[in-house]
């Protein structure tokens, strides 16, 4: 990959606060153009330390951003006008009306008024009915879409949703993610973190996953649940067995405790093993009534990587 | 330099003012009168005039001088601090925008702001007594200095509050006791030796001084001397101002 097609460079970021806590530490990374990349990681593993400064939101201490081959610092009216940034907190003007904090974000990133584009930004958010009203006035998840309105109002080619769907009920978290796609089509970068594990394994290109201030992991989704994925086959037996056969133990395969299913463990990459222990089932004249089969989600894989590095 | 993005600020700032306009322009216009019920009517009528200047006259300038210090400092740091307190300085700290461009949004604003009511105060004050301004330029040039520079100091206090107390303490325990002891309502010439001589050490004395000049002619300090005062103090503030940028001192951790 050349440099010109990784919209965000990062090298060997780090960062500690006053009262000590090393919020991330050497993070190297680097975000492709166009692409939707979804970091994970538990609360407190750096996630938002990292937005912040690649927005200049936060001081960087050692290593460098480069956005879109630019220095994020000494290029910074460059680099920041690329950008839009919804932040995890519902931070906005209470008393401003939706219409004038959207206007005051494209002034804000040099833009000069453009009625027309503003509308059709809150069109697409479904805020075009509430332009008037005061942020106070609206929802939770209203407040969120117009944090999303004022990101996208002055055009970036880079968005960075930290947390978007938090609090927001599932209709409009569909509609936002739909709007996600959008944006993905007009050839935006998307950078998300999200709670809801399931959301980047539906939308996502690439997956990082960061924890303790280190980036333990970043694949394509796709690789990542095939190599890390793993798949369990669930054998609902005819006859109960009071214990496991010792021609299975060479499998790693359970008992479930009444005796009733064998739960066989293997990876997405490997499934020789299973007409083998078919195969073995018969020879062996033990009777199944049902099969089934259950791929590992994105979150047991998060959930498996991260307590990996805690031991 | 990124001229939308400093009027979208002064935009944003002076529609807060058009919000809560009983707050900034009914209340300065009130407070006026009540100042020219009791210090001209009730007090004036025993205090015969100062430097030939009728006593309801003389305060004109103190009065609007007392409006703006109380105003700047106030918008200003209300302006900076409330973003700081609800979060949304997110925005600003992301925006391709120089300290000089957000000070010039945040600072201008809140300048404007208590010029206008600086005037107001004055056409308010006409309406009760006589004034006359002797050197207009330099009444609108000490009344935009002090407005900017006063601004300036609200800004750094609204970037040094980290909670509504410290926000509200400058205003209410520096400010206006230096405004009533700088001369706002008396000639410093009527105060016994000694206390002329620490009254010099408020810096406000310079600033109403030199104001009271540019109406009447009438000054406690050289109008030289007030007019460098208060470029020294601009420059204290920018000063200041570009060190809290620079350092990202209570914006940027």
């Amino acid at each position: 990959m050349t440099p010109s097609e990784n919209i965000i460079q990062i090298k060997n970021l780090s960062k500690n606060y006053q009262d000590g806590f090393r919020a991330l530490n050497s993070v190297n990374l680097d975000i492709r153009k166009g692409e939707i990349f979804a970091l994970l990681g538990p609360n407190g593993a750096g996630k938002t330390t990292l937005i912040n400064m690649i927005c200049g939101i936060v001081n960087i201490q050692e290593g460098e951003v480069k956005i879109s081959d630019l220095h994020n610092i000494k290029d910074y009216r460059k680099t920041r006008a690329l950008i839009g940034l919804v932040p995890q907190e519902l931070t906005s003007e209470t008393f401003e009306t939706v219409l004038s904090t959207v206007n005051f974000s494209r002034g804000l990133f040099g833009k000069k008024d453009n009625p027309p584009f503003v509308e059709k930004i809150l069109r697409s958010l479904s805020l075009w009915d509430k332009k008037d009203n005061t942020i106070l006035t609206l929802s939770g998840g209203m407040k969120r879409r117009v944090l999303i309105a004022k990101a996208l109002a002055h055009e970036p080619k880079i968005i960075f949703l930290d947390e978007p769907t938090a609090g927001v009920d599932v209709e409009l978290r569909q509609d936002m993610w739909e709007v996600v796609r959008q944006l993905k089509d007009d050839g935006v970068t998307i950078i998300l973190t999200t709670h809801y594990i399931e959301e980047a394994e539906q939308i996502a290109d690439r997956i990082g996953i960061i924890n303790q201030g280190e980036l333990i992991l970043v694949k394509e989704k796709d690789d990542l649940m095939l190599e890390l994925g793993k798949k369990h086959l669930q054998i609902n037996l005819t006859e109960p067995l009071k214990q496991l056969p010792l021609e299975l133990m060479d499998f790693q395969i359970e008992l479930s405790p009444n005796g009733k299913q064998l739960i066989y463990t293997y990876e997405k990459i490997d499934n020789t093993g299973v007409s083998l222990l078919l195969e073995l089932l018969s020879s062996l004249q033990i009777k199944y009534s049902d099969i089934d089969t259950k791929e590992s989600s994105l979150e047991e894989i998060f959930v498996d990587l991260v307590n990996r590095e805690r031991l | 330099m990124n001229y939308p993005a400093i009027k979208a600020i002064y935009i944003f700032e002076m529609s807060r003012m058009r919000r809560t306009l009983f707050q900034s322009i009914v209340s300065p216009v009130i407070s006026t009168t009540l100042y020219f019920v009791v210090f001209g009517a009730a007090i004036g009528s025993r205090i015969t005039e100062i430097d030939g200047v009728s006593y309801g006259s003389f305060i004109v300038p103190g009065l609007i001088m007392l409006s703006i210090l109380t105003e700047s400092v106030s918008n200003a740091s209300f302006g900076i601090y409330f973003p700081k307190f609800s979060g949304s300085i997110y925005e600003v700290l992301s925006a391709p925008i120089s300290y000089v461009e957000i000070t010039l949004g945040y600072v201008g604003a809140a300048a404007s702001k208590s010029i206008i009511v600086g005037a107001i105060i004055l056409l308010t004050a006409n309406l009760f007594v006589p004034i006359q301004i002797a050197h207009p330029f330099w009444m609108l040039l000490f009344l935009v200095l002090t407005a900017l520079s006063f601004s300036l100091l609200g800004f750094i206090l609204g970037i040094w509050a980290d909670n509504w107390e410290k926000l509200a303490i400058a205003p209410t325990l520096i400010i206006t006791p230096l405004a009533f002891l700088g001369g706002s309502f008396y000639s410093i010439s009527m105060l016994p030796p000694f206390w002329q001589k620490i009254t010099l050490l408020n810096p406000v004395v310079y600033l109403i001084s030199g104001f009271r000049w540019s109406f009447y002619e009438n000054a406690d300090v050289s109008v030289y001397i007030s007019i460098s005062m208060i470029g020294v103090f601009l420059m204290i503030c920018l000063i200041l101002i570009w060190l809290i940028f620079k350092t990202g001192y209570r914006l940027r951790v």
